[in-house]
């Protein structure tokens, strides 16, 4: 699960421990719909205490380095622009590598 | 719901009828529909009459009656439906309609200054914070860059004083 | 250049003031996100990939020196360091942050400048000529007028919730450098047989899902009468205009919809009974408002003929530059030249800090303190001494900004794609990078001539894919970026939009495509045929054929 951060619109994933995380590598990962809508639900609270907006649910699938957002969009928005390497997550450290 | 008019929050003197409920004894506002229905029969009753103009029907439908309606309820089914501000610029400057025209529906705080410029001049709120917001939603902005339907001076006016607009018509 | 008055300063010190007090209801949580869109929508603030992106509104593309390092400071203060220059003549902030928007906003208004209506179902941004006052074919500088219409647009209380986004245009001249015919309302000063000055009206033209080409609704407006006019067009739209279907809201759909001869007669109908009214413009407004557009103090020089001028010149990367980045000028002596933002390689549109200073500073010292934006993600400085040429061009390339390829194949438009756009299918700004360095001869280039390449990340088509000599639009398929290609656009007077070309094409392949088709060109040319030129005569099959004959 993923959203954006009310302050500075910066890009977050729903980790393990019930927080947001900048980091795509610390999001949970659910295996199935029920799971995944019940996730939704746990983002209420974020949403009502003004810390994100905008919650969704995106699709990752598991490769040799481990998980990976299926859709390009998504791992643009888990690393940073693909035309600007010295900016975004990727810059800082924590960025999803393509 | 809150009900305010001309800046001042008031009890309702109206009561909206669905179109299938009896008249009640008063002030009663009914459909468009019901209107063109029921004409002669409403004014019979020598009881103040408004009606609910929607979006999608022309002003001019009531063109020849509007001097015997009380109020006329405009209706924003969504903030993002702007119809009704052309609706009220239209009663006020080209039919010079007087009686009340009231903003309906979703009416959010930061539209009212544009609702009132355009002649809307009673708000039915949602909550009474939104009554106080009023008054200063109203203020927020004082340069105006066009005339419109309220009495306040837009800026060429202001640039150039009265003389600079010699023939040119009064904001109605 | 205008200049604020003391009702323009308090507008838009209010207008700050009244978005900070939004944001701190947003903040604080009076406002829901949903409720808050729409606000901060109407303030240019968008959230897109990775941040907020701010867009900041530069009336008609004009800056002066100070307000560009003004830009300059705000990129360095609130973002990371660079902006991006939009095919509105707009400039974008991609990292801006919620809390620190209304002490941006407090900073612009310091120089005159704004994000009021850079978003939202409201009248946007009008555009003009960005060669506006120098054009040699000019009836009268569009300027005045854009200003004109950007202060009655502006806090419009009846048309703030259109149907649809609502844009305007101008020219002045009957050379279209503006893209009229592609606006909701394109609006071309003209002069009647008695020589009164006035304006032909279109209405219609549009990108987008559904490109259409503007319908002209009236041949002579009189000048009080634009407001007036412009009220009927859009209270017509604004009540008639559909709402239930995003894709259908524009007014070109209405247009089409009722017929244009019965559009127009509702128009007429509605004008004629506010003609001459309340909006009517008095003279003494029109002649405020011209004299800001004066022209500048020029000496007094020589007639030179640039052509021969440039054809003289000894430094041959100079000549190149001189041949496609310098434009005649209406006074001698002078020219107007386009300053490149598409470095190959680079991304269009982009411009650092750094860039920004450095400019703001020619400008004062090359084109007395004036910068023009046009909707070709270039800036122009529009009134150059030719003796000063060769000095001006030096420094430009100090600062990264002397590309000889005005006009040429990579002087690609592009919008902001996948990279950054929370709307897109596939990324765009890759792609013009690819071809820029594939085309990276500049000899090359100047043979191709003239080419317009323009690209798309989506359909909503903010890179103008539908106009260009050859367009771009990226596309989803089967989760994968792809291309399709369309030749044969055009956004000028002779405006036309182009033809899909078939299938489309991989990140890979669609940069092998354009060389097909240039290479098609090429071969098929006669003598001084421009790419537009020979697609016109030659039509699409020749392309067609080389592009898919492996197929
Ligand atoms: S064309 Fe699409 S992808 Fe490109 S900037 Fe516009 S909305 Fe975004």
């Amino acid at each position: 699960m993923t959203a954006n951060r009310l302050s500075d619109g910066a890009v977050v994933y729903f980790d393990a421990a019930g927080g947001w995380s900048l980091n795509f590598a610390e999001a949970a990962t659910v295996s199935d719909r029920v799971a995944a809508e019940a996730l939704l639900d746990r983002a209420m609270p974020a949403v009502k205490a003004r810390l994100i907006i905008e919650p969704y649910l995106m699709e990752v699938a598991l490769d040799t380095d481990g998980w990976r957002p299926t859709r390009e969009r998504e791992r643009i928005r888990a690393a940073g622009p693909t035309v600007r390497r010295d900016l975004g997550k990727q810059a800082e450290g924590f960025g999803f590598k393509g | 719901m809150p009900l305010i008019r001309n800046g001042q929050p008031l009890a309702d003197p109206w009561t909206m009828v669905a179109d299938d409920a009896p008249l009640p004894a008063g002030a009663a506002i009914v459909s468009l529909a019901r209107w063109l229905r029921d004409r002669d029969a409403l004014l019979g009753r020598n009881q103040p009459i408004g009606i609910v103009l929607p979006p999608d029907q022309a002003v001019d439908e009531l063109g020849p009656d509007l001097d015997r309606l009380g109020v006329v309820a405009l209706e924003f089914r969504s903030f993002r439906d702007g119809r009704a501000y052309s609706q009220a610029r239209l009663l006020r400057e080209r039919y010079g309609y007087t009686g009340e025209i009231r903003a309906t529906g979703q009416v959010l705080r930061d539209q009212l200054l544009f609702m009132e410029r355009c002649g809307i001049d009673s708000f039915v709120l949602p909550n009474d914070s939104a009554v106080t917001a009023w008054s200063e939603a109203i203020r927020e902005i004082s340069v105006w860059y066009q005339p419109a339907a309220d009495r306040r001076t837009w800026v060429v006016a202001a640039r150039h004083g009265a003389s600079a607009l010699d023939g040119c018509a009064p904001a109605g | 250049m205008y200049r604020y008055d003391e009702f323009d300063h308090r507008l838009v010190a209010e207008r700050v003031q009244q978005f900070r007090g939004q944001v701190g209801r947003r903040l604080s949580g009076e406002l829901s996100e949903e409720e808050f869109r729409p606000l901060r929508l109407m303030n240019g603030l968008y959230l897109q990939l990775h941040a907020y992106m701010l867009r900041i509104a530069i009336p008609y593309g004009t800056l002066s020196a100070r307000q560009l390092r003004m830009l300059a400071t705000i990129a360095r203060r609130y973002d990371k360091g660079y902006g991006h220059f939009t095919t509105r003549q707009n400039l974008q902030f991609n990292w801006v942050k919620l809390a620190e928007v209304p002490d941006l906003l407090a900073d612009l208004a310091r120089v005159e400048m704004h994000a009021m209506q850079t978003s939202g179902n409201c009248i946007r941004n009008v555009t003009a000529d960005h060669l506006a006052g120098v054009a040699a074919d000019e009836i009268e500088d569009s300027r005045i007028w854009a200003e004109i219409i950007r202060q009655w647009s502006t806090l419009h209380p009846e048309f703030s919730f259109l149907p649809r986004k609502f844009k305007v245009a101008v020219t002045g001249s009957p050379r279209d450098r503006a893209a009229i015919a592609v606006h909701d309302i394109g609006i071309r000063v003209v002069r009647n047989g008695a020589g009164e000055v006035g304006f032909a009206i279109l209405v219609g033209g549009g990108q987008g899902r559904t490109p259409v080409i503007g319908t002209w609704i009236r041949d002579f407006l009189p000048r009080a009468e634009l407001l007036n006019y412009l009220e009927a067009i859009l209270r017509v739209y604004n009540l008639l205009g559909r709402r239930d279907n995003l894709y259908k809201a524009r007014i070109k759909i209405l247009v089409n919809a009722v017929g244009a001869d019965a559009f127009r007669a509702m128009v007429e109908a509605e004008w004629a009974t506010i003609r001459g009214g309340a909006l009517a413009l008095p003279e003494a407004e029109i002649a405020r408002i011209r004299a800001y557009f004066a022209p500048p103090a020029y000496r007094a020089l020589p007639t030179v003929d640039l052509a021969s001028a440039v054809r003289d010149a000894r430094d041959p990367a100079f000549a190149a530059w001189a041949r496609t980045n310098v434009h005649p000028h209406k006074v001698a002596g002078y020219a107007a030249v386009t300053v490149s933002l598409k470095p190959h390689g680079g991304v269009p549109g982009d411009m650092t800090a750094e860039q920004m200073d450095a400019l703001a500073d020619l400008a004062e010292r090359f084109s007395f303190g004036e910068i023009r934006a046009t909707h070709e993600q270039n800036l122009v400085l529009a009134d150059v001494e030719q003796a000063a040429l060769p000095d001006l061009w030096r420094a430009l390339g100090a600062a990264g900004l002397a590309t000889a390829n005005a006009g040429l194949l990579t002087d690609i438009i592009c919008c902001p794609g996948l990279d950054y756009c929370n709307l897109a299918n596939a990324r765009s700004i890759p792609i013009s990078q690819r071809i820029g360095q594939r085309f990276d001869d500049l000899a090359r280039l100047h043979d191709i001539g003239p080419l317009k390449i323009k690209i798309s990340g989506c359909i909503n088509a903010c890179g103008h894919h539908h106009v260009g000599h050859i367009g771009i639009l990226g596309v989803e398929k089967h989760g994968a970026e792809a291309y399709q290609v369309s030749l044969g656009g055009s956004g000028d007077e002779n405006a036309a939009l182009g033809e899909i070309v078939g299938p489309s094409f991989s990140a890979d392949a669609v940069v092998d495509a354009v060389e097909t088709i240039v290479a098609t060109y090429v071969g098929t040319r006669t003598a001084d045929e421009t790419f537009l030129d020979t697609y016109r005569r030659v039509g699409l099959k020749p392309f067609k054929e080389a592009l898919y004959a492996a197929h």
